[in-house]
């Protein structure tokens, strides 16, 4: 397509959404579904609207932990990635540790950080939100550091570089694209840590208790607005990232082009 | 005037020493005086690159003399005095065209103002003067690789070793690649060192085309190209071309007869 004007380019997407919108709110009435199994869309919206200062007090506390939690992890993730490039037998010790527990599900040890840091304390959902992303942005980011074209390190020495310079003119330009990649991926993970943490026992006023406890109770409205504000701040929170990467890095292929 | 470059009993060797795996070079001897345009051609893995390399001290030799400028390699590599141009551009993609070509300039902490100036002479010199602001990926390959040309060029070493810079570029490109690097031998005064496996290439650029054959890689001919310059497409369909061309094929099917 050349040059599509704006309405070509998002009317698509926004008549899926409404085209599902309507389906889910005729389906639900034809079909007669109860409101605990499914409540009709106009339902919810209603009770977000209600609710809407109540959903954003609880979702305050966990946005503030999924963020400060996501500066610690992925921080330290880029820094421990850092140090390996300096320090070679350190990589080779810590990757195979690294990859492997990357695999594992991390969210399971959130009862474990609630033991050690007690529950309402923050600092226990700061904790599994910083070793969930951290291992994703410390592999990334090695990757990002050490996959350098061997004969940019060749010609860097042709000019008798020091690995300092090394370090900055080319591994940490080549490392750019990796270490949106992770962000982006420690995005979604800062704040399903945060809330699936809030799920095991948290503050009163926080977005994973709240959603609970509006389930346990039948109020499956209020349940279903949390859950979309929770979407929308998780698709806010990637959309920053986004902005961010298009600022950085405008030469990369990941970066739309036009 | 001392030799350029200056080697004498180079030896290579891949491998432990007990156990040598490869012999990429032996006994190696060869004077390069200032101003010649000098080939290496031969076959794959005749080491061709790897004595490229030794002469820009990328990497050691397992023996022998390698002088640069009258001094050891490693020295002239640490005072700059050599620029190189690889197979592939190897152009940084998150830099600009004219910050790529800056590159050297700063990491020789040349400042800001006076690495601009010589940056946009360089890009004037391979006509990519209007090309400053755009990104690598946004060129040809042709383009790219004249970019890597004026890099290598930005702080006008005396030396410019360049590993088959034109090897991934179709014929026609190629050949106004070629054309394009006599003119800036020409203006720059440099000395080139060139790695090559086409025949033509050699025999269109070179003042000397060294020979090269394989395991162990060592020089089986020197053969000094008397074609008169400047060289343009005329040269290429001169009978005396022709008959060098012919001259350079022969010596390469003698050494690797010559193959132990």
């Amino acid at each position: 397509m050349v040059n599509p004007s704006r309405f070509q380019r998002y009317a698509p997407p926004i008549v899926v959404f409404f085209a599902v919108v309507i389906l889910w709110e005729v389906l639900v009435d034809v079909l007669n579904i109860q409101r605990f199994l499914l409540p009709a869309p106009s339902v919810i919206a209603e009770a977000f609207f209600n609710t809407f200062s109540a959903i954003m007090n609880s979702a305050a506390y966990t946005v503030r932990s999924a963020v400060i939690g996501f500066l610690v992890g992925a921080g330290a993730g880029v820094l421990v990635a850092l140090a390996t490039v300096r320090w070679t037998t350190m990589r080779e010790g810590l990757m195979p540790f690294a990859i492997a527990l990357n695999s594992v599900p991390i969210i399971a040890f959130a009862p474990i950080m609630n033991n050690w840091f007690g529950s309402t304390n923050p600092m226990s959902k700061i904790m599994i939100v910083a070793v969930i992303t951290f291992f994703p942005m410390m592999i990334n980011m090695v990757r990002g550091l050490t996959l350098v074209e061997p004969a940019k390190i060749e010609l860097m020495r042709s000019y008798a570089t020091t690995p300092l310079e090394v370090l900055t003119k080319v591994r940490i330009p080549n490392a750019l694209p990796y270490l949106f990649n992770a962000l982006k991926v420690c995005s979604t993970l800062a704040l399903i840590g945060a809330i699936v943490g809030e799920y095991f026992g948290g503050p009163r006023e926080s977005l994973g208790v709240y959603i609970l406890q509006e389930a346990q109770l039948f109020r499956f409205d209020n349940a279903w607005a949390a859950i979309i504000i929770s979407a929308l701040l998780g698709i806010a929170f990637y959309l920053i990232i986004l902005a961010a990467e298009r600022i950085a890095i405008p030469w990369h292929a990941s970066v739309d082009r036009r | 005037m001392p030799p350029v470059v200056f080697l004498k009993n180079v030896n290579k060797i891949f491998g432990p020493a007990e156990r040598p795996t490869t012999i990429a070079l032996r006994d190696i001897n060869l004077e390069i005086e200032p101003r010649e345009f000098i080939s290496l051609i031969g076959p794959s893995g005749c080491g061709k690159s790897t004595l490229l390399r030794a002469i820009g001290d990328l990497i050691e030799v397992s023996s022998g003399e390698v002088m640069v400028n009258d001094k050891p390699a490693r020295q002239a590599r640490v005072n700059r005095e050599y620029g190189m141009v690889f197979q592939a551009p190897v152009l940084f993609e998150w830099r600009t065209v004219l910050r790529n070509v800056e590159l050297p300039l700063e990491v020789m902490g040349v400042p800001k103002a006076e690495r601009t100036r010589r940056g946009r002479e360089m890009l004037r010199l391979v006509e990519l003067q209007n090309f400053e602001r755009h990104y690598p990926w946004q060129l040809s390959g042709g383009m790219q690789q004249r970019v890597a040309i004026a890099r290598a060029l930005a702080f006008r070493p005396g030396l410019l070793l360049m590993d088959e810079p034109f090897g991934a570029l179709d014929e026609i490109t190629r050949e106004r690649m070629n054309a394009e690097l006599l003119r800036i031998w020409h203006e720059t005064q440099t000395t080139v060192v060139f790695v090559t496996h086409s025949i033509p290439e050699a025999v269109f650029l070179s003042t000397r085309v060294v020979v090269m054959s394989a395991r162990p890689g060592r020089i089986s001919d020197l053969i000094t190209i008397d074609l008169p310059y400047p060289r343009n497409v005329e040269t290429r369909e001169h009978p005396r071309f022709f008959e060098l061309v012919t001259t350079v094929r022969e010596a390469l099917r003698k050494g690797e007869e010559m193959r132990e």
